[in-house]
């Protein structure tokens, strides 16, 4: 019997997303689920009950029928207590849950006997990217956090020449970059304004550029990389050089994001009072990180508040606020985690605690709680990447191209020399002669062939080609020497064989030539 | 014409054939250089014809067969299709190690060509036939088969004997054995000995190709023409003619310089090469070790293609042997002018193995009109991939494997290949899952960023090019 899927609306006050759209409901029907979704949970991101319906999905009028029915819970939000209260044995829930925050909830979640699978807690390895709900929101609240900050901002991001002035491009300066950090100077840039930006972790210096912001560095030496790809706690002697130049930044820019974060732990305080002091009335700060506290001294979580002339955005519903974007990104992610637990395509899921990436999930598997996971097996980037480096090198493709080595070398000459004295002692002058211009023209032809174009290398081979039928000479005159007559010279076969090579070459002589021709027409700019 | 006025004629044929070369080594240069290659021809074969080495008696005939060679040969020319060209330069040098076969055994049949010789130089005169025909007879059978194998007539995986280096240790044996006799012999015994040595000869070119994979077809061809200059120089040797001496070095060289260049592109040596079967000669163990890479590939449609492509702000396009087979270069020429027109960066990237001859994508391309500004060689693009959206490799394998970077036990280990794992997102496109002409699996195809398009390359180009001009438009 395949399993039903049930989709609610949340609860959460001001909470627009819905965990899936009608595009997967779809898929997840051809995947052998039927699909539940509650009355107007998709309203506030512009799904109508009406398009749900449309592509095969039931609607249930209350929640509680819902929770009732449904074997599988897709949500967005960490169910609330009421919510919980409503769940059944055997039930699987996948949503939201920070088990690290929320221990009171996972207790609640246990004692239902159900299973959890936690968003949240996907392992960050590659494999799992496609289900990696942090990412895809991160990205949309990096996007929003700067158009919250464009919608604050009283001038223009780009820079422009007008008859009415010049505009000078604004100045953005992301803390972070995180996927959330990189979207937010993506944005940014692509908006005009000048973007900075700095981390902990020196080797995202590389996607800052790339993304077009440039990367402020802190001149003290420690790497801020922690387990995972996350950031780490600094140092005191760090953060009093980054804390000069964050309050040297916020003197000269009109925006600041902040993004920073440490798994675990409140955010770090990086904008303090006297900073957001020092910015021009009219800034924008966007604190990113203030679900976890924020990263400005000044922030009010949720609120965006005016202190000393400068607007500081700490809404912690930036998702939410792209309620049809998130939406429809987190439902794929949804869909790729089920195709995951639904191997078989039949309707029916199957936990694998083998999988490494289910196995992270997965927090709490029929009433016990499976969380923390063991360390993942793999972590990201950089170890990887050293790897690569290594294993380049002994493969050695640098070391063929490279000079003979002294003692190759010094065997070739010895051998060269050595032949070149057995000819001298046996030859005779006459073949001599013709052995020096041999030797001669190889060289002239190394020389001359060397440089060749790569993209030439078969036109050079045909006219090469071609010109090897040179050897036509040497049945030309065979043909009919004009001493031949005197001796027994057997004629009619020689001539025969000559003209055959004759023939054979004339095909290589006028074909090489018209064929190279006519690729070297074809070579334009 | 004197003999004087002849061998300056040489001279200058000799000294246009050095400027065709060097010509042919420059996109600007090179149709002056083809040019300066067909006025050298002309003066050699003008000047031998109206030498003193040439009766009249024989000019008819000499510009009958003339006649009927050119025909036949312009006509291939024109007829060929740029998809085909390797086994027309197969084919070619097939016609070279034939006619110094031909020029060999006519001068050793010929009582009056070593008359003046005597002693030690009559010795040498007889080696220089014996060797020249040996040279020859080896181009010849190994172009053949070389053809054979290009336009598929024969299948593409090397054929293994056992025992294969002791048989061609007992050819080169017996060769040698019979040079002796040969050059010792009175005539009767001469010819047995050279048409023994022939038949060796022809063995074992045929037997060098056979053993040689798919994949090593570029160093094999490159092999083959510069053993056509080798004959030609050898016969020049015989016939005491210093212009075929000059003009095969020549062309001896340039085709061992390109067998270099192609050996270096694929991090192999000549001899391991030219020993046979990847990964199985020169004493290299047997790669059975090889990680088998794990875990999805990612399917995506022409549709999806034509979205990535719609989106991008720089594509690079790696064309590969498939393109060739698939005849899809036009296509992908329309799609990159489409491209274009939007504003996109699109450029080719050109590994210098791709496809079976040396220069073969370049052709392919120049074909269907892609100017040649945007095509890059592997060195000059390859750090270009971490900033570019989208890689399309179209009917490419072993050349974008990265297990030669970093796996030391993978076959095909420190060939440098084109980093296109490093874009963005890469797009396959390939018929099957099937490996490459090494046999090796490739990991690129399992990476997150990658993406396969399964199909027959120019039906899926087609269906490509098809979404793409709607999809600019809303």
């Amino acid at each position: 019997m395949s399993l039903k899927i049930g989709v609610p609306r949340e609860v959460m006050a001001g909470e627009k997303r819905v965990a899936t759209v009608p595009d997967v409901v779809e898929k997840l029907i051809k995947l052998g689920f039927s699909v539940l979704v509650e009355s107007g949970a998709g309203e506030a991101a512009n799904f109508a009950d009406e398009t749900y319906r449309a592509v095969g999905a039931e609607i249930a009028d209350t929640a509680k029928d819902l929770w009732s029915s449904a074997d599988i819970v897709f949500k967005v939000r960490v169910p609330s207590t009421e919510e919980v209260a409503l769940m059944h044995e055997g039930q699987t829930l996948i949503s939201f849950v920070w088990p690290a925050q929320n221990p009171e909830l996972m207790q609640q979640l246990a004692a239902r006997k159900v299973t959890v699978l936690a968003v949240d807690s996907v392992p960050r390895i590659s494999r799992a990217q496609k289900m990696d709900v942090l990412s895809s929101m991160a990205n949309i609240s990096g996007y929003r956090a700067v158009v919250e900050a464009a919608h604050a901002f009283g001038r223009f991001f780009t820079g422009q020449i007008t008859a009415a002035g010049k505009v000078p491009p604004a100045k953005v300066f992301v803390i972070g970059a995180g996927v959330a950090g990189l979207a937010a100077i993506g944005t940014a840039a692509n908006l005009g304004a000048i973007v900075r930006a700095n981390d902990t972790r020196p080797e995202v210096a590389d996607q800052v550029i790339s993304m077009g912001g440039e990367f402020v560095t802190i001149d003290y030496e420690e790497d801020g990389t922690g387990v995972g790809g996350y950031a780490k706690v600094m140092s005191e002697g760090f953060q009093q050089a980054q804390r000069a130049v964050f309050a040297k930044q916020a003197k000269e820019v009109d925006i600041i994001i902040t993004t920073a974060l440490i798994p675990g732990k409140p955010a770090p305080k990086l904008i303090t009072a006297d900073m957001v002091a020092s910015m021009r009335p009219g800034s924008v700060i966007v604190d990113m990180a203030a679900e976890q506290g924020g990263n400005c001294e000044l922030t009010v979580p949720g609120e965006a508040v005016v202190r000393h002339g400068v607007t500081i955005i700490g809404y912690a519903d930036l998702p939410s606020r792209l309620a049809k974007q998130s939406s429809t990104l987190y439902a794929t992610n949804l869909l790729r985690l089920t195709e995951e637990l639904c191997k078989t395509k039949d309707g029916i899921i199957n936990v694998n605690m083998e999988d490494e990436a289910l196995r992270g999930a997965t927090v709490i598997k029929d009433g016990e709680v499976t969380w923390p996971p063991p360390a993942p097996k793999l972590s990201a980037a950089p170890p990887q990447a050293k790897k690569s480096d290594a294993a380049v090198k002994p493969a050695g493709h640098g070391q063929k191209s490279g000079p003979l080595s002294t003692g190759a070398m010094v065997l070739m000459l010895v051998l060269s020399g050595a032949l070149l004295a057995l000819i001298g002692l046996g030859a005779p002058a006459a073949f001599l002669s013709h052995f020096t211009v041999f030797v001669l023209a190889c060289f002239v032809g190394y020389m001359v062939v060397w440089n060749v174009a790569p993209s030439l290398h078969t036109p050079l081979m045909s006219v090469t080609n071609a010109i090897s039928s040179i050897i036509i000479i040497g049945a030309l005159v065979q043909v009919a020497p004009p001493l031949a007559n005197a001796t027994n010279r057997p004629e009619s076969l020689i001539l025969w064989i000559a003209i055959a090579a004759i023939a054979l070459t004339a095909i290589n002589m006028f074909g090489g030539f018209a064929v190279t021709q006519r690729m070297l027409a074809m070579f334009r700019k | 014409m004197t003999e004087s006025l002849a061998t300056v004629s040489y001279i200058g044929a000799a000294i246009l054939f050095i400027l065709s070369l060097g010509g042919l080594s420059h996109q600007e240069t090179a149709r002056r250089g083809n040019l300066y290659g067909m006025i050298g021809m002309a003066v050699a074969v003008l000047a031998t014809l109206f030498g003193p080495r040439v009766g009249m008696a024989g000019i008819p005939w000499i510009v009958g067969a003339m006649v009927v060679g050119g025909a036949v040969g312009l006509t291939l020319a024109r007829k060929v299709q740029m998809t085909q060209m390797p086994e027309l330069v197969a084919f070619m040098h097939s016609m070279v190690g034939l006619a110094a076969v031909l020029v060999g055994y006519a001068q050793y049949v010929d009582p009056t060509a070593g008359a003046q010789f005597a002693g030690i130089e009559k010795t040498i005169h007889e080696v220089e036939i014996y060797v020249g025909i040996l040279i020859g007879a080896v181009t010849l059978s190994g172009s053949v088969i070389a053809f054979g194998k290009l336009s598929g007539k024969i299948g593409g995986s090397p054929l293994l004997l056992p025992a294969r280096h002791w048989l061609n240790l007992i050819g080169l044996l017996a060769v040698i054995y019979y040079g002796y006799v040969f050059a010792t012999g009175n005539h009767e015994q001469g010819m047995q000995a050279l048409i023994i040595m022939t038949v060796i000869a022809l063995l074992f070119g045929i037997h060098m190709v056979v053993a040689i994979g798919g994949a090593d077809m570029p160093v094999v061809v490159s092999m083959l023409n510069s053993y056509s200059g080798w004959a030609a120089a050898a016969t020049g040797f015989m016939l005491n003619n210093d212009l075929l001496i000059v003009t095969g070095a020549l062309v001896g060289s340039s085709g061992a310089i390109l067998s270099y260049i192609m050996c270096k592109a694929m991090n192999r040596g000549f001899f391991s090469v030219i020993a046979g079967g990847f990964g199985t000669g020169g004493g290299k163990p047997a790669a059975g070790g090889a990680a088998q890479p794990a875990g999805e590939v990612f399917p995506i449609t022409a549709q999806e293609t034509a979205q990535l492509l719609c989106e991008a702000k720089s594509v690079i396009i790696v064309p590969g042997y498939g393109m060739a087979v698939a005849q899809a270069q036009h296509t992908v020429f329309d799609i990159t002018k489409l491209l274009r027109e939007r504003g996109v960066n699109v450029r080719f990237a050109i590994h210098p193995v791709a496809g079976r001859m040396p220069g073969h994508m370049n052709v392919l391309l120049a074909e269907a009109k892609v100017p040649y500004d945007i095509v890059f060689e592997m060195d000059e693009i390859n750090e270009d991939f971490p900033q570019t959206d989208v890689v399309m490799v179209i009917g490419a394998n072993d050349i974008v494997n990265p297990s030669a970077l970093d796996d030391p036990t993978s076959p095909i280990a420190g060939m440098p290949v084109l980093e296109v794992w490093k874009a963005q997102t890469s797009i396959v496109m390939k018929r099957s899952m099937a490996s490459g002409y090494a046999g090796v699996d490739n990991p690129l195809f399992y990476k997150d960023n990658n993406r396969m398009l399964f199909g027959d390359a120019k039906k899926m180009l087609d269906e490509v090019l098809f979404d793409l001009e709607s999809c600019g438009k809303d």
